[in-house]
């Protein structure tokens, strides 16, 4: 177990939502490589708390990197440095003693800040309550073996719905799209069986919600890369697709 | 049977009845709800072997049922919302549970962006608010769990049953430093093909690789043949740490031993492997810098669950009525110890299929009958201690942030209350905690504001639930004079170092009475009446 020295951290400070906000400069003395991002932050805000200053605010929970709640863009990209890995499970192993490191909450115009580093991104909630979903009320539902599902479907599904709404992808696109998100929610869905009756109407429901909160996709990628969950870009595509279908079959059904 | 001998004969005999009967409803309302099961190649749902069991009869999503389960439900409450049937409070925590004439009327609560206390009326209450692991700090819950709900609801009146039954999971990642905040489960599907060894030398500090087989003990094969490294989570945990605890540890700190995959890669191939574990794999590598596919991972049990919350009765009502609890917030199906993949069968059950049914028998009565308003006294009462309560935390001044205290909390109740407790050692706990909750009163330091987010204060709050629980936690394990499951007791214990039970003084559950000071609570109980499964030593051997 080795040490780093000297960390400069230059953290966006902002004191609510209606506030500028600014970065503040501090120095880390020393941390140990094996410290997660988030303990290093627990360190800045004990000695924070100590110097009887404001702790800084930022969003974890799980710190394991399955909830989702962690965001930071950390030297401008999301994440961190570290592939396939949230904030809350990279570690300072990353980084060498005498780095500055840059923290700031995820920029969206969809996301606000809420204080500090910590956004509001219920917008997501609002695409999924549109749709992302399969009505199935409680009681009525058939055996799970009546439908066999094939092992690719299924695991495809499984892909897709590894999504945890960090909310990275939206930080990371030059547009401040979440076509990457609704797409992985929206496949999900879409791929096993019990998802078809509802296909269209949800790709529907979902995508036009979308574009109310978020801006456009222009295919750049960035959201793939920064995605801890490597969802393949692949599922936009299908969404799309599923989107174009959505606009003639609904049309269909309302001329019947 | 399995839930019943896994509890070592301290849970209710008709919950787990029950909860064995909706437990097949439950694959089928999930996957009928879009949860993607792992499947076979013929496209039905595939099994895996869990802890606890010696059959494979557990479904899962890769190394992510319980967070696919959580997601699914979440899609199911989030198509409620839209349809505008239930109504959703982000960044809200519950601070006080109101009752009027011994009946629940409802809540106070805080919202954490504004740090507006407001409340809510209602003819019933559900506390779905999970369990206490935090109160050790070190745990695998996740950061923001905290006792605050359950412990506000006995502090008005719910009794709180078992608080000394905690599980200390027996597959995490070892700690590696002082500053470690949370400790990361690996799932523990992982021992169905991860063997568990430490070096038979102590102190031998080789690396894995070049500790040849016959100089490696396999303990938990060893120890129990029939079960293997299977063996139920209380069991496989006092393993380790004894092991640990004689200098067999390995790893940097010595505080970990190995769960070597290296068996089932000849077996059955990396790409089973990859296929079955891949994700936990990448996660390890990430958090312990290692590859387990050719180093074995490190492993040492951490808290992970709590068995013990409030007393419910067989409808899920606590003893105020109108007040119910479901899932880890309350004590009734797991006994003193649970099986993997319970916690999720529990929640999920209670949720759709007990709940349901079982809250229309207390709503009836109250059929167009109208209910105390938020205008009542109680509810201003209940409002103006909890105002005074965070604005007292602000107001202390003293030095420490409620982190400090936190820590030091988690240190004593994971030492004289953990994995292995004595008498000793719980009266010195008992003596400790009310010393240090006094210096939390007089030493606390939380800085910012009451009318923004405010997470230390926050925090300030749920450490001093913590404490109290904590108190509550050790009065239970000192007079509970027995071992069982998960609460062991090193003077009770049989020559070749078993939990020990004493079911003509015990076999029942201790649901604690709250009287106005941590200290002095009172003690009832509840017998525990076994019809159909025989009270037996519990055996994995």
């Amino acid at each position: 177990m080795s040490h780093l020295k000297n960390l400069t951290l230059k953290v966006w400070r902002q004191k609510g939502p209606q506030d500028a906000g600014h970065f503040e400069n501090y120095t880390i003395e020393e941390i140990s490589d094996e410290a997660s991002f988030l303990e290093m932050l627990d360190v800045l805000n004990e000695r924070l708390i100590n110097d009887g200053k404001e702790a800084v605010v930022f969003d974890h929970d799980c710190r394991e990197g399955i909830c989702g709640t962690c965001s930071l863009m950390i030297n401008g990209v999301a994440h961190g440095p570290k592939k396939a890995t949230t904030t809350c499970q990279l570690h300072m192993r990353s980084f060498a003693s005498g780095d500055t490191i840059v923290i700031e909450p995820w920029r969206a115009t969809a996301f606000p800040v809420i204080k500090d580093l910590m956004v509001d991104r219920s917008a997501f909630d609002r695409i999924i309550e549109a749709g992302g979903f399969i009505t199935a009320p409680t009681g009525g539902a058939p055996d799970a073996n009546l439908i066999p599902i094939p092992k690719p479907v299924a695991d495809a599904a499984m892909d897709s719905a590894q999504c945890i709404g960090c909310g990275a992808c939206v930080a990371a696109c030059p547009n401040g799209a979440a076509n990457l998100f609704t797409a992985a929610k929206i496949s999900h869905l879409n791929f096993l069986p019990q998802g078809q009756p509802e296909r269209f109407k949800r790709t529907e429901a979902m995508v036009e919600t979308m574009d109310e909160y978020f801006g456009s996709c222009t295919n750049h990628g960035e959201c793939s890369a920064a995605c801890p969950k490597e969802i393949s870009i692949d599922v936009i595509a299908l969404m799309n697709k599923d989107y174009r279908a959505a606009k003639v079959k609904n049309r269909k059904e309302l001329s019947r | 049977m399995d839930t019943i001998k896994g509890g070592d004969f301290r849970s209710r005999e008709a919950n787990v009845h029950r909860l064995a009967q909706v437990s097949v409803n439950i694959i089928d309302q999930m996957v009928a709800q879009g949860v993607p099961f792992a499947r076979e190649y013929g496209g039905l749902l595939d099994n895996r072997s869990f802890g606890g069991a010696q059959v494979s009869r557990t479904f899962y999503a890769r190394g992510q049922t319980g967070q696919q389960l959580l997601l699914g439900a979440y899609q199911q409450l989030a198509r409620q919302i839209g349809l505008g049937g239930v109504r959703l409070f982000n960044r809200t925590e519950l601070i006080d549970v109101v009752t009027v004439d011994g009946r629940c009327a409802g809540i106070v609560v805080r919202d954490l962006l504004t740090g507006e206390i407001q409340s809510h009326a209602a003819h019933a209450v559900v506390l779905a608010t999970g369990g206490y692991g935090n109160v050790f700090f070190l745990s695998t819950n996740a950061m923001n769990c905290n006792v605050t709900a359950t412990w506000r609801a006995h502090r008005r009146g719910a009794l709180f049953a078992n608080p000394c039954y905690t599980q200390i999971h027996p597959t995490c990642i070892p700690q590696s430093d002082e500053f470690q905040s949370k400790l990361t489960l690996m799932s523990e599907s992982l021992r169905n093909d991860g063997r568990v060894w430490v070096p038979k030398k102590a102190g031998d500090s080789r690396p894995a690789h070049e500790i040849p087989e016959d100089e490696r003990d396999y303990y938990l094969e060893r120890l129990y043949p029939s079960y293997g490294n299977l063996a139920p989570r209380d069991i496989s945990s006092r393993a380790a740490k004894r092991l640990v605890d004689k200098g067999h540890g390995v790893g940097p700190l010595k505080n970990g031993v190995n769960l070597d995959f290296s068996a089932a890669i000849a077996r059955l191939g990396r790409d089973v492997v990859e296929e079955r574990y891949g994700n936990l794999f990448e996660m390890y590598e990430r958090i312990a810098g290692e590859d387990p596919y050719k180093t074995p991972m490190r492993i040492y049990p951490a808290t992970h669950y709590t068995m013990g919350g409030v007393w419910v009765d067989y409808e899920l009502q606590t003893t105020i009525p109108g007040l119910y609890a479901t899932g880890e917030a309350n004590f009734s199906d797991h006994g003193a110890n649970r099986l993997g993949a319970s916690a999720l069968m529990q929640g999920l059950a209670d949720g759709y299929f007990v709940l349901p049914y079982t809250i229309s028998n207390g709503l009836a009565p109250l059929l167009n009958k109208s209910i105390p308003t938020t205008d009542h006294p109680a509810f201003k009462e209940a409002e103006n201690e909890a105002k005074a309560r965070f604005s007292g935390y602000l107001s202390t001044n003293g030095k420490r942030s409620p982190d400090w205290f936190h820590r030091e909390l988690g240190k004593i109740i994971w030492d004289y209350c953990g994995m292995e407790r004595t008498r000793e050692g719980l009266q010195k706990a008992l003596a400790d905690l009310p010393a240090l909750y006094q210096e939390f009163k007089t030493d606390l330091r939380v800085t910012g504001d009451l009318e923004s987010t405010n997470q230390t204060l926050e925090k300030a709050g749920r450490v001093d639930d913590f404490f109290q629980l904590g108190m509550a936690m050790c009065q239970d394990a000192l007079t509970r004079e027995e071992s069982c499951g998960a609460h062991f007791r090193s003077e009770y214990q049989t020559e070749d170092g078993e939990a020990q039970r004493n079911d003509q003084d015990f076999c029942h559950v201790a649901a604690w009475e709250w009287t106005g000071d941590a200290m002095k609570p009172n003690r009832h109980t509840e017998e525990l009446v076994f019809e159909n499964a025989h009270l037996a030593t519990r055996s994995y051997k």
